[in-house]
């Protein structure tokens, strides 16, 4: 089967019995969850953050069921908690816990390196090369798991999660643990002095999975001219390879803990050493505390990914140049959907003067121009403390000035918090919630407010404005995005309040198939009425087109493309002509 | 026909590049080649620049095509045949759908949609096949399929029976669209692939 590296990680849990999977999506990490909702006998659950999700999978380890938590990389902090404790507990039924990260920033607000979590919070990890493997590890992590009393982590990467390779299947294992309840206040109170006694213990199943890690049989030698020898590991170990196909190649299937022995063996029998992987020098700082002379980020950069070339150009210090070089040309960056009904919060913003702390999820992209109406990211549900922070900061000075914007399904993971915190501590903002019903930067993944769970069932939905209420707002108030005048009326008068106010801006995403069908007649731009204002072109809308005249390159007009339009209507409300008009009239 | 070889698929979210990249990914391991193709999800759909790899051979280790590495590359848009170029070797064989679609600086005004895109390739030695797959899906009645009507002009260029690309749009294509699908994989692997040819 050809399968991408977090379908397989999903087929590998399933041939492995795992009985309840919990995540929250994040790319390049949500088609594992995906792919396990298709799988009978599988519970598999959206969290509504990852710190829920690994707690979730750690409660059906507790009841003697192999369970799963996956999530991108920034997610295994919010899940740092349960994580760092775990490793003190143990399992019962085999869990495994899989973290993907994104070196290169292709969609993530940074690349941290997970491997560090592994050591830090003494927890075992894995790290396949290709979709192959990913199956395999994710199998096998299950028994280990339970063979080790331990968590066992998986890291990938972008070039393993969304590689698509060829991948064997096999049958559905059952694991030895009977699932049932079982109190051990020793092993699952991690209450002083209990928390003592698994500390030893720990430290004794480290000592077990160092012994392990020898003859593992995914820590591997593969033999060839001794003059060189690489250590590595992930996705690097394909570049390694077909960077130097016949150098020698200790390839490391679990990088944490490091097989000692096997590497000294290794690098005796070498002349020269070197650690080739991603991001930060996890083994090779290792290995040189080993006392082992080797190269690694002298030569290897510690940014984005690598690839065969940089890592042949790094190790051999000659630089090769490709034939052809792109001329300068117009960037493609993404963009907000046509129709997206945020765009009118963020023209709107735009127009107010005001600094947006903005938030993880498609809306992000409105920091670009021409909207530009985003001034701060950080990290899920930061908008709306920064914001709070801000005002604080500021008092009477700042009055008016911030905005703090959130996703709903960013606002359900990380926001609440905040948002009582401002009400609280006195805080005056204003909280703009945009609420489209799914988490949809993702691929639209329902959220606890969206009526439905990962399986497809009906859920309960989620009352927003009763949530405002009943944390002591006063003001909360809902308005209709496609509405413009409305909603810069409300915000106006909100951000000015010297009381704290959530608006929630309503409206489901344009992609969402039940949405898709309700669309509007498209619009067409009357070309002898428009006078080339460009005022609609300030929406960013990808439906709107600028037609320079043939006769004056400074002017022209705005043109509609019709299979884009989804009949929104916000340029109409802009247009002071009256040129944007539909087959309604 | 080589045994191995690097496939570059580019274009704009929205196109179909995916499927395309993947119906060729299963024709090649159908045939009996091992097969690795890579891309990045996430922000592709939303109109942004899209960048498929794929490698297939007796043993494919890296997922990445090399700069000046890709045997073939296929455009979706013209001038993203141009953003790609240092991933092309001067034997690389360029497949270019000629439709435009204006990036959002050019869509605002700012900046101008580079003229001549076909003729700079051709300067620069490259084997270039243009093909007007927008309008020869519009002319089969689905737009959409101007993915496969690419994919029927690439199975001219590699080493794979016409029965695996056939067997693998049966199985990637819901049932409702793969008859207009078939019928494109048709047109791009003979009509459009010999006016390309002659051009």
């Amino acid at each position: 089967m050809l399968l991408s590296g977090n379908e397989a990680i999903a087929l590998g849990a399933y041939e492995a019995g795992v009985g309840v999977a919990a995540a929250y999506p994040g790319t390049p990490s949500t088609e594992i969850l995906e792919n396990l909702t298709r799988y009978k006998g599988v519970y598999a659950e959206w969290s509504p953050n990852e710190k829920v999700a690994v707690e979730v999978a750690l409660g059906a380890s507790f009841a003697g069921v192999r369970a799963m938590a996956s999530m991108k990389h920034v997610g295994l902090n919010n899940a740092a908690d349960p994580l760092f404790t775990s490793s003190y507990i143990g399992v019962r039924g085999g869990l495994l816990i899989v973290t993907t990260d994104d070196p290169g920033m292709y969609s993530s607000q940074n690349e941290q390196d997970s491997r560090n979590y592994a050591m830090a919070a003494k927890i075992p990890m894995l790290e396949p090369s290709d979709p192959g493997e990913a199956k395999e590890f994710a199998k096998l992590a299950f028994s280990l798991s339970e063979r080790f009393d331990i968590p066992f982590l998986m890291r990938t990467t972008t070039r393993v999660s969304h590689v698509k390779g060829i991948v064997r299947t096999g049958k559905r294992a059952e694991s030895k643990v009977k699932p049932g309840l079982e109190k051990d206040i020793v092993k699952l109170v991690m209450l002083p002095p209990f928390t003592n006694i698994r500390r030893e213990d720990l430290e004794r199943r480290s000592e077990r999975l160092k012994k392990f890690a020898e003859t593992f049989k995914h820590n591997r030698i593969e033999w060839g001219g001794k003059k060189v020898g690489f250590i590595t590991s992930g996705v690097s170990y394909l570049y390694v390879k077909e960077a130097f196909p016949e150098a020698s190649v200790l390839k490391l299937g679990m990088v944490h803990p490091l097989p000692e022995k096997l590497i000294k063996d290794f690098a005796r029998k070498v002349d020269k050493l070197y650690v080739v992987e991603e991001l930060d020098p996890f083994i090779e700082l290792q290995v040189k505390a080993m006392g082992i002379k080797c190269k690694g980020k002298e030569v290897i950069p510690t940014q984005g990914e690598l690839s065969q070339t940089i890592v042949k150009n790094a190790i051999t210090g000659k630089k090769t140049a490709p034939a052809y070089k792109p001329p300068k040309m117009p960037g493609r960056p993404p963009v907000m959907c046509p129709g997206c009904a945020y765009r009118g919060v963020f023209y709107t913003l735009k127009g107010l003067d005001v600094f947006v702390a903005g938030d993880i999820g498609c809306y992000t992209l409105s920091a670009l121009k021409p909207l530009s109406a985003i001034d701060s990211v950080v990290c899920m549900g930061a908008g709306i403390s920064t914001g709070h922070g801000m005002d604080k900061a500021l008092g009477e000075r700042g009055r008016g000035k911030v905005v703090s914007v959130i996703g709903d399904s960013t606002f359900i993971h990380s926001g609440i918090t905040g948002l009582i915190n401002i009400v609280y501590n006195g805080g005056t903002s204003t909280v703009i919630l945009l609420d489209n019903g799914v988490t949809a930067m993702t691929g639209r993944q329902p959220t606890p407010a969206s009526g439905r769970t990962a399986m497809g069932e009906l859920a309960p939905t989620f009352d927003f404005e009763a949530l405002g209420r009943a944390i002591g707002l006063k003001h909360v108030y809902v308005v209709d995005p496609y509405d413009m005048k409305t909603t810069r009326e409300v915000i106006e008068r909100e951000v000015n309040r010297e009381e704290p106010s959530l608006v929630i801006a309503r409206r489901p995403c344009m992609l969402l198939p039940e949405v898709r069908g309700m669309r509007e007649p498209a619009y067409f731009v009357l070309a002898e009425k428009c006078t080339g204002c460009r005022k609609c072109l300030g929406l960013g809308c990808p439906a709107i087109t600028w037609v320079p005249s043939d006769k004056d390159k400074k002017k022209g007009r705005a043109e509609i493309t019709e299979v884009l339009c989804t009949g929104c209507g916000l340029c109409v409300e802009l247009c002071k002509v009256e040129a944007i008009v539909n087959d309604e009239g | 026909m080589k045994a191995k070889g690097d496939i570059l698929f580019c274009g704009v979210g929205g196109q179909g590049i995916v499927l395309a990249s993947e119906v060729t990914s299963l024709a090649l391991m159908e045939a009996g080649y091992d097969v690795k193709k890579s891309e990045v999800h996430g922000m592709a759909q939303r109109g942004g620049s899209v960048l498929s790899h794929l490698r297939y051979g007796k043993r494919v280790y890296s997922p990445l095509i090399a700069p000046g590495g890709a045997d073939i590359a296929v455009s979706f848009e013209l001038l993203e045949s141009l953003r790609y170029i240092h991933y092309l070797h001067p034997a690389s064989e360029v497949i270019v759908n000629t439709q435009r679609i204006a990036p959002p600086s050019v869509a605002t005004g700012a900046e101008r949609y580079p003229e001549h895109v076909i003729g700079q390739l051709k300067r620069r030695g490259l084997s270039v096949l243009p093909v007007d797959a927008f309008e020869a899906a519009r002319a089969i009645g689905e737009i959409k399929a101007e993915n496969v009507i690419l994919v029927g002009v690439l199975s001219n260029l590699l080493p794979v029976d016409k029965k695996y690309f056939i067997d693998a749009i049966k199985k990637k294509v819901p049932a409702r669209f793969l008859d207009v699908n078939l019928e494109a994989f048709r047109k791009g692997r003979t009509e459009c692939f010999t006016q390309a040819s002659s051009v």
